[in-house]
């Protein structure tokens, strides 16, 4: 993808601690593309969510971004300090938080924030910044914006909430949103309607999404692109459509043939042995070698390659073969036995 | 079939928010503050035979856990009467609730909140059974070490405290805790909402195979469809206190009736279905404190007419054992 507007590259952030140094990312690169979603997808501890604050340079001691780059329309981020990142952050790149009430300030009302928030960046009048702040609330299916502007936080729903979050990082026209599991905390209908807005605004406004989240339902209806992330390394990238329907990494195809929906009521679900490992105590090799149902000798040992395949990437020693693709029933069984 | 071991019988419960001391001097003087109450659950009824397995879905505000803590007991209904076996639970007195209650097992959502920190996991397990007598004292250490192991976990571990465990491995301390007791019914209050999909998945093959091995008759409460599916004899769906939609799992699944069923399969994303173009339900969940007039659902319902304003749907047959709340089913919204 030569139009990226993202690119992030080899990325390293470390968490220093009595343990010695975490390395909570570890070398994760990817891309994305104005209009783009792309699904970062892990579970806890995975990383996904210190890969989104990285971005913004949002890690704080004893954390630190210890290499790599993070390219916002060819500029790395990670070098600004000061006014210049603030310049960035909320102009060109902005975040959305899993939970509303971290963005929003309970005490102010919520078009105080609005207004503030685009006078930080744009020298307009407040009555200007009104109207765009109207305008974006508007824009991402808010009933009634002139009154959601006059109300407290505490005085909307869940729902409404996250949207005026998205509102309010919408409100430059940022290249990058990156949403760290923003519909995670929400109910299943509302949920449904923040990703069908979220749809429509990166085909509408050109906005490229990087969506963290640990839900792989939500990622395949959503994003365009994935990116799964263990143990702080992306282990498989890809289109989302492809990834989803034959899966190379074995980690990937064990995450996906645990979700229940894809399987007969009642049918033992193929799981995944283990646990994720702690960071402080990786395993040589591989980090998800003892939970492999394909691990070999070489995993225990050497750290696995990238392997490439087209458009897609997977860090494996034994990819799953593309000819035995799609292989739910044989990867099923083969974490049937496993466990 | 075999017979209802649990009946719930036109069970409601209110929550009154009582006036603070400030509005209560303001009501003094004459400032018209009313006391809010909370329809958590209304007029619900429903059965539970031994054996089997309900689900119980619904969005948050729905009733769902509050109707889950009724049926172990933390709550007692408003209106109504929850009759186990033969004897009401709840209305009993003493000792023979106590009895009543220990029959009746809950494991909670988050398994960080349910154990208590300060406690070796041995005695969380055991505490329970040797107060009532189902084990010795000095039988409790083998008693306790059993249940650990039927829920996979090493029996050497009951001298860990919880925080030495994961998320997942303190959910299985969670039902090794509700299954020491020997309950005829257990209450499962979204068992696998925190957990990562892996572990969810080893939640859930654990509940399967203690569920064969011991048949277990359980509450699974759950919002997700997916899960509820998988391991549900029958579902039940709940919308602001009510019951919209009860029937067996598979007819369910096949051909929702209710449209708010209907809608919120419509919602679900998916995994391999592809980037799909969400159909999502309009409109927010309104508050259970303000529910709409006549069928809840109606403000958000596509077919809603104007009868469905004026008149609460009852929850009647649809087919065999299957039962939905809705006006079109019975002559109409007009």
């Amino acid at each position: 993808m030569s139009d990226a507007v993202l690119k992030v590259r080899d990325l390293r952030t470390q968490f220093h601690t009595k343990a010695g140094a975490l390395k909570a990312v570890d070398g994760v690169s990817f891309e994305v593309a104005r209009g783009r979603i792309l699904g970062l997808v892990g579970e806890s501890g995975s990383g996904k969510s210190v890969t989104g604050y990285s971005i913004l340079g949002l890690i704080e001691a004893p954390g630190e971004i210890a290499g790599g780059e993070v390219l916002l329309d060819g500029v790395d981020v990670t070098r600004l300090k000061g006014e210049a990142l603030r310049r960035v952050r909320g102009a060109k790149i902005a975040m959305v938080f899993q939970d509303p009430m971290m963005t929003l300030n309970p005490v102010l009302k919520i078009g105080t924030q609005m207004i503030a928030a685009v006078r930080a960046h744009d020298k307009v009048s407040r009555k200007v910044a009104w109207e765009r702040s109207r305008a974006a609330l508007a824009k991402v299916g808010i009933p009634s914006p002139e009154e959601r502007l006059d109300a407290y936080p505490h005085q909307l729903s869940g729902g409404m909430r996250q949207r005026v979050a998205i509102a309010i990082a919408l409100l430059h026209s940022p290249a990058v949103i990156i949403a760290d599991e923003p519909t995670t905390a929400l109910d299943v209908s509302i949920q449904g309607q923040i990703l069908a807005e979220v749809r429509r605004l990166a085909d509408d406004t050109g906005t490229a999404f990087v969506w963290v989240t640990h839900d792989l339902a939500v990622v395949s209806s959503l994003a365009d692109d994935i990116c799964v992330m263990y143990a702080g390394k992306v282990v498989e990238t890809g289109a989302a459509a492809e990834v989803i329907a034959s899966p190379r990494h074995p980690y990937t195809a064990g995450l996906l043939a645990s979700v229940p929906a894809e399987h007969e009521p009642g049918e033992r679900l193929p799981q995944v042995p283990g646990s994720t490992p702690s960071l402080a105590n990786l395993p040589p090799g591989c980090a998800f070698a003892p939970r492999c149902f394909k691990a070999g000798p070489a995993c225990t040992t050497t750290p696995p390659v990238q392997h490439f395949e087209g458009g897609r990437t997977a860090l494996c020693h034994y990819p799953i073969e593309s000819d035995s693709c799609p292989p739910p029933s044989s990867t099923s069984a083969a974490y049937q036995n496993a466990s | 079939m075999s017979a209802a071991i649990l009946d719930i019988s036109r069970v409601s419960k209110r929550f009154v928010k009582r006036p603070s001391l400030g509005e209560r001097i303001a009501g003094a003087f004459g400032a018209g503050r009313k006391t809010e109450i909370v329809r958590a659950v209304t007029d619900v009824s429903l059965d539970v035979r031994k054996g089997e397995v309900i689900g119980l879905v619904g969005e948050s505000g729905c009733g769902k856990s509050t109707l889950g803590r009724i049926v172990a007991g933390i709550y007692t209904p408003s209106d109504g009467q929850v009759t186990f076996g033969s004897a009401p639970v709840a209305k009993e007195q003493g000792r023979r609730t106590q009895k009543l209650t220990t029959r009746v097992q809950m494991v909670h959502q988050d398994p960080f909140a349910s154990l208590n920190p300060r406690m070796r996991i041995g005695d969380t397990v055991g505490e329970g059974p040797v107060a009532h007598k189902i084990v010795k004292a000095r039988e409790a250490d083998g008693y306790v070490a059993d249940m650990l192991g039927r829920v996979g976990l090493d029996p050497s571990y009951r001298r860990r405290f919880p925080h030495q465990f994961s998320g997942g491995q303190r959910q299985r301390i969670a039902i090794a805790r509700a299954l020491a007791m020997k309950p005829d019914l257990l209450v499962l209050d979204e068992p696998v909402a925190s957990l990562d999909v892996s572990i969810q998945a080893q939640v859930l093959n654990l509940f399967m195979d203690l569920r064969r091995d011991l048949d277990l008759t359980a509450i699974f409460i759950s919002h997700d469809l997916g899960v509820v599916r998988h391991v549900s004899d029958r579902v039940a769906i709940m919308y602001l206190g009510r019951i919209v939609e009860l029937a067996p799992t598979p007819e369910l699944y096949a051909a929702p009736n209710h449209p708010y069923t209907r809608a919120l399969f419509e919602s679900v994303p998916r995994v391999g279905v592809g980037r799909k173009d969400f159909r999502p339900i309009a409109g927010e969940i309104p508050s259970p404190l303000h529910p709409p007039s006549g069928c809840h659902f109606h403000p958000r319902c596509p077919f809603a007419g104007p009868r469905c304003k004026r008149e609460v749907p009852a929850l009647a047959p649809i087919g065999p054992g299957r039962s939905s709340a809705c006006h079109l089913n019975t002559g109409g919204t007009a």
